[in-house]
């Protein structure tokens, strides 16, 4: 277990050590940073001195380690189009995307989980009929159409919800929260609903597959035969283990979310980390480009980590197969 | 492969050896499949009837939106032809460029066409290759491509498209004009979606280095990529044409949403995510149309494609069932 959980975090750091090359290397060669921080008239001296003082003209093993210890500081250089420390960036917009993305997979597990229930359990009704017909679409329609149906439905034609911003927010340190004010609140649900429909239809049919595979097991006729209720059956039994898979897939899953919350917040103006990721990259702002990708990819190989160990934790039949090489 | 092709072969040999390739085609156990199922007629009729709107745009738009001198501000911001405010020619109405949404979203198309069409062919090409060095020479190189695939299948497409899409710009620089984005835009598409292909054929190869014809191949001296390619790939190219179909809806959405969120093609030369972009703008001032034709094509494009590949996996694969 140990040398598993080991092996497991030796290759998280390798990962790790792969992207910040990469990161590097977008930092460093893709544009010459000193073109993009001063102006035109700047004179060629000037230049040079910059270019000094930023430590462009040591070995480029030298710059990357460099780039490496300011990373784990958090220090990321200074954004071209703002002119400001891209972690401060960073840092300020997180609140907003990681609410969302939380918002988003508590929504989707939550409709997720009882539409695909349903649906084994009723598979010929009409309601289940509907349900694989909305996942169809819920795959097919890209992310930005379902936003702009639901501003178009919601906000021009009913003006029920605001189309962009997060409301009101309330501030804890340097936290922002949404979730205490009424417009915040109201501002989040149709980004949540966005953001979560993939993830909504990716849960139900994933929950359909399982349980239609559960209720054929041994134990679950065992069940019956000791004249256990119907309710017990499904969701005392039936559904308690169908959830370990559900929640390992949502877990790994929410770094997709975080990602995809690049699209979302741009179609709702959401001040998130992934609209400040579109507008660099429309800019070419490459230290904000940079650090995104380092911190999306520390989260990303965060949670697969977590989601592994604890998976053998949890599972022990998955144990027995950890002896196999990876 | 070999599932769907047997049948095919044994009713080739009952039948006169001069039988059409039309006669073969249609006696196919794929083309019964396709016309058992109505949904799956529906959407290969859908799809083949973008795919010619496409090829004949010139010939059916009122005029060409990517030349400024036939587009007039006169005409701007006018309602579909059945609404009140409609003007001739513009049966879906214009937008603020004064340009017919209906040539728009033909000559829109044709290009999410080829962006897709080309990502895909670039993406496959690409993970082809890679897929089968991997399964055929094994080993460190194996192991070294498949790590690549792996770390990078954990992270979304969209997400690589766009860095590519960034790192494209900040060396290019700003002579990127809107045929050279069309190139970057097929780079980025290729660079996000190999690693399915590579996966798959990798594990096609690993079969069929094992039997019997490979050795036969190997032991007459041909050389290793002649053995790839002329014999080791046909046996692997049934699941490379399912996830072909599947990954043109997804090269096609991808494209648009680089596009919508401003990344891709320009307002000059816009394809269907262009258009969406420009229409968004105007969906507060009661412009629904600018917005809503694009996306009603888009969507259908995509559900159709997406349709077609799931019964093409089913029919090609039915232990997939």
């Amino acid at each position: 277990m140990l040398a598993f959980t080991l092996r497991r975090a030796i290759q998280a750091i390798a990962v790790m050590i792969a992207v910040g090359i990469i990161a590097f290397a977008m930092f460093r060669f893709a544009g010459d940073p000193v073109n993009q921080m001063v102006s035109i008239d700047t004179s060629a001296a000037q230049r040079a001195a910059i270019r000094d003082s930023l430590g462009l003209n040591d070995p480029v093993l030298v710059q990357f380690v460099r780039y490496f210890v300011n990373a784990l500081q958090f220090k990321f250089g200074i954004s071209y189009q703002f002119r400001l420390p891209v972690a401060d960036l960073l840092k300020e917009r997180m609140p907003a995307t990681l609410e969302l993305a939380t918002c988003a997979t508590i929504l989707a597990m939550v409709f997720g989980i009882l539409m695909g229930v349903y649906s084994a359990l009723r598979r010929d009704s009409f309601l289940a009929r509907a349900f694989q017909a909305i996942s169809l679409i819920g795959i097919s329609l890209p992310t930005f159409l379902i936003g702009i149906l639901l501003i178009y439905l919601f906000s021009v034609t009913l003006g029920w919800l605001p189309s962009f911003g997060r409301g009101e927010v309330v501030k804890f340190g340097w936290w922002s929260t949404g979730l205490l004010t009424l417009s915040g609140l109201k501002a989040l649900i149709m980004p949540s609903i966005t953001l979560g429909l993939f993830q909504m239809t990716l849960i139900m049919r994933l929950v359909r597959a399982e349980m239609l595979e559960v209720l054929r097991t041994d134990y679950i006729r065992f069940a019956r035969a000791r004249g256990l209720t119907t309710r017990a059956i499904h969701f005392g039994h039936a559904l308690k283990n169908t959830l370990v898979p559900v929640i390992t897939v949502a877990g790994l899953q929410f770094g997709s979310v975080i990602a995809f919350a690049i699209i979302t917040e741009t179609v709702f103006q959401w001040p998130g980390m992934g609209l400040l990721f579109v507008q660099a990259v429309q800019n070419v702002d490459i230290p904000i480009m940079a650090a995104y990708l380092l911190m999306v990819s520390l989260i990303f190989v965060t949670i697969n980590l977590v989601v592994d160990i604890l998976y053998t934790i949890v599972d022990p039949r998955l144990r027995a197969t950890i002896s196999r090489p990876a | 492969m070999s599932d769907a092709v047997a049948p095919q072969k044994s009713e080739a040999a009952t039948a006169p050896a001069t039988t059409g390739l039309l006669t073969r085609l249609f006696e196919s156990d794929l083309f019964y499949s396709f016309r058992r199922s109505r949904l799956t007629m529906i959407a290969g009729a859908v799809t083949l009837l973008f795919f010619l709107v496409a090829i004949f745009a010139p010939l059916i738009a009122v005029q060409n939106p990517f030349d400024p001198a036939q587009l007039q501000l006169m005409n701007s911001r006018i309602a579909p032809l059945w609404t009140a405010d409609g003007q001739s020619p513009f049966l879906l109405g214009t937008d603020e460029q004064g340009r017919d949404m209906l040539s728009a979203i033909l000559y829109g198309l044709r290009i999410s066409l080829v962006v897709g069409l080309l990502g895909v062919a670039f993406s496959g090409a690409l993970g082809i290759l890679l897929g089968l060095v991997a399964g055929y020479v094994g080993g460190a190189v194996d192991s070294l491509i498949m790590r690549i695939a792996d770390v990078q299948l954990t992270f979304p497409a969209i997400l690589i498209a766009l860095l590519v899409n960034g790192i494209a710009k900040s060396l290019l620089g700003n002579r990127l004009d809107a045929g050279s984005m069309l190139g970057v835009l097929v780079l980025a598409i290729g660079l996000s979606f190999w690693v399915q292909y590579a996966r798959t054929v990798r594990g096609s190869v690993l079969v069929e280095k094992g039997k019997d014809y490979v050795a036969a191949a190997q032991l007459i001296g041909l050389p290793a990529p002649v053995i790839m390619l002329r014999h080791v790939l046909p046996n692997t190219m049934g699941p490379i044409l399912v996830i072909a179909t599947i990954n043109l809806a997804l090269a096609i959405i991808t494209e648009a949403t680089l596009s919508f969120l401003g990344s891709g093609m320009p307002d000059t030369m816009p394809s269907l995510g262009t258009l969406i972009r420009i229409g968004n703008n105007y969906l507060f001032s009661g412009e629904w149309w600018i917005v809503a034709f694009p996306g009603i094509a888009l969507a259908a494009l995509i559900l159709s494609i997406n349709l077609l590949g799931d019964w093409l996996r089913d029919a090609l694969n039915p232990k997939l069932r």
